[in-house]
């Protein structure tokens, strides 16, 4: 029996507002507030809202037959909560219906799984906590920014708990295997894989109102007897897209949502279900490893991080941002670490993007990608300052020194611990005696406090021409 | 094919992009093998480049018949005419022009340039014509630019043959709206009766239509391209100032170039860092004006004019630059963005210029907008990949862009207006 993983992403970045170089240094406020309120609100009313409410309507009238997946990044959640509760209040509902499963991503929907696994891991880990705390249950499956994945991110999900992640069924990574089974990772055999069939979530996300395509208009039972026509043996067929392909890139008078709706009696008479990623990973055997050794994403034509890193501007604001990531880790100031995470988002590296595709690139407020790396830059130039006021930068030289400090302090301290025992068990020794000769002549007492008065010059000569 | 061409001036000897322009133009179009150009400008000075085409020097063609030998004739003008080509146009003369102050061969002195008397040259040019149109043979008059119009025009009347005007600027962009009568006049009647008119783009080809009122099906766009760089000036080494980095503006210093602009932006740039110097390079009726605004705002220390650059100074200054700027208010087109482009410098440029319809591996701001333009200043010098970035992409973009691929369209064109 086959069945259909439905899975939509949330997500809104925090749009940065027009930042000159004279700002650095004086504004420390990075953000478009008037446009995420008005983009957030439009997202919101045109595809958030009659999406999830079409999709709690198709829970409840098949009885729970239609199952369903989100994941909403941890940014994306502050700017619903600000701007869009309603959204939130309708994935209450849909949660309340036991039919659909919270996937966790990082918090920031940024790259730093290719920068640093301390951040990646922290913001994966406090994404969790949130989901937990808002909907009840602890996901147990992880989708990356952008469904990037490799090897080496696939043992990270797996350290942390997960048991399953979510990723793009690439030609060049599949070759002549099918996207409809389940795999695992090649470095964590215990972490399955499920890939997205890139046809078929593209006819809904990208080409569904187009009416050049060949396939115009589609239906929901043509769209099964697609699925019901493959190979007996594929059973899962993975389906991701961006929720916003709902209502914004497909709009909503293309009948979307009427297509959306049908789908469900559709599979039912074609005897096809609906899982959620967890009932699927509970489900059905990994039928192999699968070798990623280079980050893989469901981005573009290339289907690699190329999209945020193909050139040399986005290498250098990616590098430049992570540059300070365990300063960030270390500080407890708030306003930085939420300044971070936003500068994280993959968005704005993408903004940079020189790829000429044939596809126009969605830049917001920018006109060219220089545009979008001049504002960058000049931002990150204010945030870095911000950051170093508070941990200079130190070369590796001076840094290895001040290591080597600790450490000589350390090695010193378990000496001097040793000393203090050894000048405390002589001390209760002496005491010993001298409480027998003050039971003899009880007029003697200097010579018991000799012993404590000479450790204290002592230290402080050993620990001088160590620290030099 | 034959065609005949008018121009004002040819290289070296050039003072804008004209004289670029009509020599890339050519030199890619004599590369198709069939064609014979003949290329008249008033004042040849004998070291132009005529091994591709022949060049008509409009000061050597008699327009009154004078008795003069064969050596007579040789050492006055066998520099740019031999005394033969110099007796087949005397067999042209047309009308009787002896009331015309001509020197001894019959001929009129031109000042080359572009003089006070400037009218009075164009006219003379156009009565030349007559005589060059009466004694060649070719099959298509080309005219570039608003001097030669009304020789064009004359040409076309003599001969009967098909008549294109290339328009390299109109006076809506050298006087930023305020048009001279008389100039707007010539450009408007060389507009009517041509037969096709080209633009070096469609920022021009809009002013074309909308302003000279000109029927969209007969203009055209045909953008300029650049001529690849010779080995002399690429072996330039660049003189680099360490730690610090060089802004450069050149060009003339007018009202249409907008270097009031570039001036604001540059005070914006050193309010926040020490290590740029800003260099305006070229001359103008604005200079002095900039000097002032320059002392005004205080950065006098940091901005310098170097004055007019002509041939490989010209380079020597690019190849010295970290930042090219041209923020012109409007350029039809705009040449020398594609230069420094090709001596590696990172390129800023206004979208009100031709060029910006063609680049893409530069930075485009509005001319208006001094804080984006100080901004892209500020980030090229500060951030080494988007120079880095600006410098080799925006030379291979530049690399591509070739006279050859422009002189195919010209040809389609001609072949279009011929009917052929």
């Amino acid at each position: 029996m086959k069945t259909i993983c439905f899975y939509f992403e949330l997500h809104q970045i925090r749009q940065l507002k027009r930042y000159r170089f004279f700002d650095i240094g004086s504004d420390h406020y990075y953000y478009d507030d008037y446009a995420n309120e008005s983009m957030t609100m439009e997202l919101a009313e045109k595809s958030y809202v009659p999406a999830l409410k079409t999709m709690l309507e198709m829970i409840r009238e098949n009885n729970g037959a239609f199952k369903v997946a989100f994941s909403v990044s941890g940014v994306g959640l502050e700017m619903l909560e600000l701007y869009a509760p309603q959204v939130i209040e309708l994935l209450h509902e849909i949660n309340k219906t036991g039919c659909c499963e919270f996937l966790c991503e990082p918090y920031s929907h940024g790259l730093s799984s290719l920068a640093s696994k301390e951040v990646f891991m922290e913001e994966v880990m406090r994404q969790n906590r949130k989901i937990k705390e808002l909907f009840g249950k602890k996901p147990k499956v992880l989708r990356n920014s952008g469904l990037i994945y490799s090897d080496e991110i696939g043992e990270m999900a797996s350290q942390m708990g997960f048991k399953g992640m979510l990723s793009e069924g690439a030609k060049h990574i599949l070759a002549w295997k099918s996207p409809h089974f389940v795999y695992n990772c090649a470095s964590a055999s215990n972490l399955k894989l499920l890939l997205r069939d890139y046809k078929l979530s593209d006819d809904i996300s990208l080409r569904f109102s187009n009416p050049e395509w060949s396939e115009y208009p589609l239906f929901a039972e043509t769209y099964i007897d697609w699925i019901a026509q493959f190979p007996e043996e594929e059973k899962v067929i993975n389906i991701f897209m961006n929720l916003s392909a709902i209502g914004m890139a497909q709009p909503l008078d293309s009948h979307i949502l009427d297509f959306m709706k049908a789908l469900p009696a559709c599979a039912a008479q074609r005897g096809i279900t609906f899982s959620t990623p967890s009932e699927v990973i509970d489900n059905h055997k990994s039928v192999g490893p699968l070798e990623v050794p280079y980050p893989l994403s469901w981005m573009d034509e290339e289907r690699d991080a190329s999209s945020w890193l193909g050139n040399t501007l986005q290498r250098e604001a990616f590098s430049k941002l992570y540059s300070v990531a365990e300063r960030i880790m270390l500080t407890d100031d708030k306003k930085l670490k939420q300044d971070f995470d936003y500068l994280q988002a993959a968005e704005n590296l993408r903004f940079m993007t020189t790829k000429q595709n044939g596809i126009i690139t969605e830049r917001c407020i920018y006109e060219s990608p220089y545009d979008a790396f001049t504002n960058y830059m000049n931002i990150l130039g204010d945030f870095l300052a911000r950051v170093r006021a508070q941990y200079p930068d130190m070369d590796n030289e001076e840094l290895g020194a001040l290591q080597q400090m600790i450490e000589n302090q350390e090695v010193e301290i378990v000496q001097l611990e040793a000393e203090v025992e050894q000048l405390k068990t002589k001390l209760a020794t002496k005491e010993k005696k001298a409480a027998k000769k003050a039971a003899a002549a009880p007029v003697e007492e200097a010579p018991v406090e000799a012993p404590v008065a000479e450790e204290k010059p002592k230290r402080k000569c050993v620990r001088k021409p160590k620290a030099e | 094919m034959k065609v005949l061409m008018f121009g004002w001036e040819f290289p070296p000897h050039i003072s804008g992009g004209l004289g670029t322009a009509s020599y890339g133009l050519t030199k890619g179009f004599v590369q198709q093998g069939d064609v014979e150009i003949k290329f008249c400008i008033p004042k040849p000075y004998g070291d132009e480049d005529n091994s591709f085409l022949r060049i008509v020097a409009m000061n050597s063609v008699p327009i009154v018949w004078k008795d003069v030998n064969h050596d007579y004739v040789n050492s006055r003008i066998g520099k740019v005419m031999t005394p033969e080509e110099y007796y087949r146009y005397r067999e042209h003369i047309y009308s009787d022009f002896s009331y015309m102050h001509t020197n001894d061969l019959g001929c009129m002195e031109f000042a080359g340039g572009y003089p006070d008397n400037l009218h009075d040259e164009i006219n003379n040019y156009s009565i030349i014509a007559g005589v060059v149109a009466r004694t060649e043979e070719f099959d298509i008059i080309h005219s570039h630019d608003w001097l030669t119009y009304p020789a064009g025009i004359h040409a076309k009347q003599v001969s009967g043959k098909k008549l294109v005007i290339h328009v390299h600027a109109t006076d809506f962009d050298r006087s930023r709206g305020n048009v001279n009568p008389t100039v707007y006049a010539i450009e408007k009647n060389g507009m009517d009766n041509a037969d096709h008119i080209f633009c070096v783009s469609e920022l021009t080809r809009q002013t074309v239509i909308h302003k000279y009122h000109q029927h969209p099906s007969k203009v055209s766009t045909l953008h300029n391209a650049v001529t690849p760089l010779e080995q002399e000036i690429l072996d330039i080494v660049p003189k680099k100032i360490p730690n610090e980095k060089v802004v450069t503006f050149l060009g003339r210093i007018t009202m249409q170039k907008g270097p009031e602009y570039f001036v604001e932006a540059a005070a914006q740039v050193l309010k926040k860092t020490k290590n740029i110097r800003f260099c305006m390079a070229g001359s103008g009726d604005m200079m002095n004006d900039m000097i002032r605004l320059v002392a005004q705002r205080g950065i006098s220390d940091r901005f310098h004019f170097p004055g007019f650059m002509r041939g490989r100074q010209v380079y020597e200054c690019l190849k010295a630059s970290d930042v090219y700027i041209m923020p012109s208010v409007s350029e039809p087109f705009g040449i020398s963005p594609l230069e420094a482009m090709q001596c590696d410098v990172p390129t800023i440029i206004s979208k009100q210029s031709g060029c910006a319809e063609i680049l893409d591996k530069c930075i485009k701001t509005d001319y208006w907008d001094i804080n984006a333009m100080a901004d892209a200043i500020y980030s090229i010098c500060n951030n080494e990949s988007l120079y880095e970035y600006l410098k080799v992409e925006g030379r291979k973009e530049v690399d591509s862009i070739t006279w050859e691929d422009v002189a195919l369209k010209l040809r389609r064109m001609y072949e279009k207006v011929l009917g052929w």
